[in-house]
């Protein structure tokens, strides 16, 4: 297949996927049949981008302008193509989650649900390989606006206002500030295309000043990086059910968000003029801010959704981070993040969603032993959650790694240091689930009985099982991968302090 | 297409297209005015417009006919200008010739259920004599190039724009206040107008536009030159709605017949502002206008003063058509700012909005008057709940109210986005974070409309409520797929816009 027709094949298959759930609506088997399918070979046709983008052969596609200037134009990169990958193969395993638990629950409007998620997975991959600010600007609001009705699914008071912040906060965002900076960009550079090295070099007039305004308003405008202080839609748009908080809320919607704070530090701005931007470093240190802050929200929440929120709040900021350290290897540390961290938190998301399908509890001090039931959930959660605070063989161990490095080599002593912090708080918030489900301390109160005869449906356990051990295989892979992403990121100083697929 | 409707019409009846344009519907309306039934009246007007939209297509296929568009000039009755009328056609003229003629002819189609279900039968055939009055009156203001005709079709607009407002009474009775305040200001409006096109007669001894524009050349620092342009600007500014001079625009927009607000929301400022852009760069010409006159330093202050006040005043309406009405108010503004940019990318920006404007609330309004014919009542609460009960209509709705608030793929996105760039370009930051600022509170006010239509529960579920009838619905989405393509395919209305503007900026005032 071409690079232009994978491309092709890559936006109008979700259409198509999202055309055939309607029509199959009335029989779920069928129904639940296409968007497995259909994921399936979204998946396929993301390893043939992948293919292309490695072989190095083109891979672009134009749609025509929609005025003169502003193009749909596409273009597969490393970075996108990762993301492209992630996304659509987490689809694949979310799928078979979805189907256990909406049927669980008896949720109602389920063609809508899966209508919505496809058309989702069409912006997350219109997203992903854009080739220009317009594109990606377009398929940022339609990620926004499709995920609406899947926020907003469970139809009650809690959700309507959940999803209106959800809504407003990233309509807000991103036509107050991300529009903005699209615009300013074109204004400045003539030209809206990602240009590997910084489309702000062809910027005549480019001053600190202006450079500094755009990037502020850049790392604001994308409200779905949830960088503090516009986090606050994350948490409240868990009342979502919860395959969606998996796959949205930890890899798609987020994902977009940091990806695209990554696609402009690396081809809009450029490791160059990103260095010799001042407002980077206060960008630095809010993400910095954030990482610490909302972990120790996170410490607070018993709810287990919303400290898996906070979490996610917190390791989005490590992307942003890596983004700003405006390094080779602090981009190689969010590039892998975005892998990294969307196998493990979509871990924790389904196991979260498994417990609640098959008990009903959302509270953490009520889930005491609750892992004699429940071995595989909680020792899937166990693993997701190492691999989160960043324990080899796992798969999160490399990002924060790569993003040490970046900070050594760019002399920014204090950023290790949160790192490390931002570890140990995430032993201190996410481990004593697991281990106080397991082994309970003696005298602990028997938990209370399955709601659902029979327990969690076996789809709702397979998938988080599948994932955790995915974490472990990525641990393995990262050498391929960092090479793949190597053109995308630029070489690191010392070239070979990473061995390929060994210890550092 | 627009070849092959051009291609179509025989050349010696394209020959007279500027003059068809105009008379068609001025000779039918008081034929439709004796016509024994409503139905005959509205097949009649429905014809009238037809052979204006037609025709409209004919002037933009000659325009386009020479690379950067041609200039037609047709002398009224033979008599050549000067003494004679003369109609002149440019990019900018069939550019607003083209929308007003396609939103009349939408319009007049749209127009029957709405008019049955809110006209008296025996006045029907007067109404849609008025209509196409009115209708007759805007497209001679957007097609003559003289200054005194202009202020006639004005008057023969505006007069019957009073008779279809008032009309609304049978409805609600606020609708003749409304029409007599509306009066009242309109009146004004003409009369400084007049008073300014006298006293540019007075200093310079014409009244055909083209001619005026060579002879103001050398008149700068004339008091009488002055204080003509001082009239014709603030009376223009009344019709246009130009904030704080747009006290008449919601109560005439909330309680005429849909049908006249939807016509007047989409054309009637459209074609004053339009006036306004030819007396600023054609007739006193960009160096008077911008650099001789302080006078212009109002309009970039007003128009962002209308974005940010009226926005937050819609925000704060209970009745959804004074919501859109505020709305149209503030989108003005938008258009008011581009205009005084003065470069060519801040005119054709603002061109730009005009015509998605009028396919927006073009739209809007068709909704809402389909709506209205099920459930009377247009306040946020007879909303609740209607996108289960019409989607067809709601959705078409929803569509004009996410081209509205600038949400790519609609028109609204394309044209707020060649208004930033023009504001980059020229430097006035400033003025972008107000754009992005009234965009918001744009997210809000159609934010709580499509809440309610969409999520709320109805709050009399017993009433019957339905879809709107056919005739409404093919309309409403040829102009709501007319906002999506806009979005997507812009480029041919951004090319009208950008040709419009051109024109303005080539100085051609042979």
């Amino acid at each position: 297949m071409s690079g232009e027709m994978a491309i092709a094949a890559a936006l109008l298959l979700p259409l198509l996927i999202c055309a055939g759930i309607w029509l199959a609506g009335r029989v779920p088997d069928l129904r639940e049949g296409v968007t497995l399918l259909g994921a399936g070979a979204l998946f396929v046709i993301a390893i043939i981008i992948a293919g292309h983008v490695s072989a190095g052969t083109p891979a672009e596609l134009s749609l025509g302008e929609a005025v003169p200037g502003l193009e749909f134009a596409f273009k597969a990169e490393p970075l996108g193509a990762l993301f492209a990958l992630v996304a659509s193969g987490l689809w694949i395993v979310n799928s078979f989650y979805s189907i256990g638990y909406m049927r669980g629950n008896r949720e109602r409007n389920q063609t809508r649900f899966y209508m919505c998620f496809a058309i989702a997975l069409f912006g997350a991959m219109g997203v992903a390989l854009s080739a220009n600010l317009f594109t990606l600007f377009v398929f940022y609001e339609i990620l926004t606006l499709s995920t609406y009705p899947l926020v907003a699914h469970k139809g009650d008071a809690n959700a309507q206002r959940g999803a209106r912040i959800y809504l407003m906060t990233l309509l807000g965002t991103s036509i107050g500030f991300l529009l903005v900076a699209v615009i300013w960009t074109g204004a400045l550079a003539g030209s809206l295309d990602f240009v590997p090295g910084g489309l702000l070099q062809q910027a005549e007039g480019l001053t600190p000043v202006v450079a500094s305004a755009l990037l502020l308003l850049f790392a604001f405008g994308v409200g779905k990086a949830a960088l503090m202080p516009f986090h606050f839609w994350l948490p409240n748009a868990m009342v979502a059910p919860t395959p969606v908080s998996a796959l949205l809320h930890a890899v798609a919607v987020v994902k977009a968000g940091v990806f695209t704070i990554l696609k402009v530090a690396i081809y809009v701005f450029g490791e160059e003029i990103l260095n010799a931007t001042a407002s980077r470093e206060f960008i630095l240190a809010v993400a910095c801010f954030t990482i610490i802050v909302a972990s120790l929200i996170a410490m607070t929440k018993d709810n287990l959704k919303a400290r898996l929120a906070y979490s996610t709040v917190a390791q989005l900021a490590y992307v942003t981070c890596g983004a700003m350290l405006a390094d080779p290897a602090g981009f190689m540390g969010g590039s892998l993040q975005i892998a990294a961290h969307a196998v493990g938190k979509i871990t924790l998301f389904m196991c979260a969603g498994a417990i609640y399908v098959a008990t009903g509890l959302t509270n953490i001090s009520d889930m005491r032993g609750l892992g004699k039931r429940m071995p595989l959930v909680f020792i899937a959660f166990f693993i997701a959650s190492l691999s989160i605070i960043g324990i080899p063989p796992l798969a999160g161990d490399w990002p924060k790694y790569e993003l040490m490095q970046g900070a050594a080599d760019a002399d920014l002593d204090y950023v290790p240091i949160v790192l490390i912090v931002s570890s140990l708080l995430n032993i201190a918030y996410l481990l004593p689930i697991p281990i106080l489900a397991l082994m309970p301390p003696p005298g602990s109160p028997e938990p209370a009985p399955y709601k659902r005869p029979g327990g969690a449906p076996l789809l709702t356990v397979a998938a988080p099982c599948f994932t955790a051990a995915l974490c472990f295989i990525m641990f393995f892979t990262v050498g391929p991968i960092s090479e793949f992403l190597e053109p995308a990121t630029g070489e690191r100083i010392p070239s070979a302090y990473m061995t390929t697929g060994g210890a550092p | 297409m627009i070849e092959l409707i051009s291609s179509l019409v025989p050349a010696d009846i394209a020959a007279h297209a500027p003059a068809l344009l105009v008379v068609a519907p001025m000779f039918l309306a008081p034929i439709a005015a004796f016509m024994p039934n409503g139905r005959l009246a509205w097949l009649l007007s429905i014809i009238a417009t037809g052979v204006s939209l037609i025709m409209a297509i004919v002037l933009l296929a000659q325009v386009r006919s020479i690379e950067g568009g041609a200039v037609l000039s047709y002398a009224m009755g033979g008599w050549a200008p000067d003494a004679g009328i003369e109609f002149r056609i440019d990019a900018l003229n069939s550019m607003v010739l083209l929308l007003v003629s396609v939103i009349g002819f939408l319009a007049a189609i749209f127009s029957w259920p709405s008019v049955v279900a809110e006209v008296r039968d025996a006045k029907r055939a007067m109404f849609y004599a008025a209509y196409l009055v009115c209708f007759t009156g805007l497209c001679g203001v957007a097609s003559t190039g003289d200054a005194f005709n202009l202020f006639v079709f004005l008057e023969i607009s505006s007069i019957a724009t009073y008779v279809l407002v008032a009309l609304g009474a049978s409805r609600d009775r606020r609708a003749l206040p409304a029409a007599a305040n509306y009066l009242l200001m309109g009146t004004i409006g003409a009369s400084f107008f007049v008073v300014g096109v006298g006293f540019l007669y007075a200093a310079t001894g014409t009244l055909n536009m083209a001619e005026l524009a060579v002879r103001l050349q050398d008149m700068q620092g004339n008091k009488a030159v002055l204080a003509g342009y001082a009239f014709i600007f603030v009376g223009l500014g009344i019709k246009a709605a130009m904030f704080p001079l747009h006290q008449w625009l919601p109560n005439a927009y909330a309680y005429s017949p849909s049908f006249v607000t939807m016509f007047l929301a989409a054309t009637a400022t459209k074609v004053a502002i339009y006036a306004l852009v030819r007396f600023l760069f054609t007739v006193f010409g960009l160096e008077f206008a911008f650099e001789g006159s302080t006078l212009i330093w109002i309009l970039m202050p007003m128009g962002i003063a209308a974005m940010i006040a009226c926005s937050f005043q819609a925000v704060f309406q209970t009745d959804v058509r004074r919501t859109l009405a505020y709305s149209s108010v503030a989108q003005v503004g938008y258009m008011l700012l581009g205009i005084s940019i003065a470069t060519t990318a801040g005119v054709s920006a603002g061109m730009f909005h005009l015509v998605n404007h009028a396919l927006i609330k073009g739209a809007l309004f068709m909704a809402l008057a389909g709506m209205v014919l099920s459930y009377q009542g247009t306040s946020l609460n007879d909303l609740k709940g209607l996108g289960r009960s019409a989607p067809w209509t709601m959705t078409a709705f929803a569509i004009g109210a996410v081209s509205l608030i600038g949400v790519p793929l609609t028109a609204g996105f394309q044209s707020k986005f060649a208004l930033v760039n023009a504001l980059f370009e020229h430097g006035w930051w400033w003025a972008v974070a107000v754009v992005m600022f009234s965009s918001l509170l744009a997210v809000v006010y159609m934010g709580r409309i499509l809440e309610a239509v969409f999520f709320r529960a109805p709050s009399n579920p017993n009433k019957r409520r339905k879809e709107a009838p056919l005739l409404i619905l093919i309309p409403l989405w040829i102009l709501a797929i007319a906002n999506i393509w806009v979005g997507v395919q812009g480029g041919f209305v951004a090319g009208l816009a950008e040709d419009a503007a051109m024109s303005l900026f080539i100085g051609d005032v042979s």
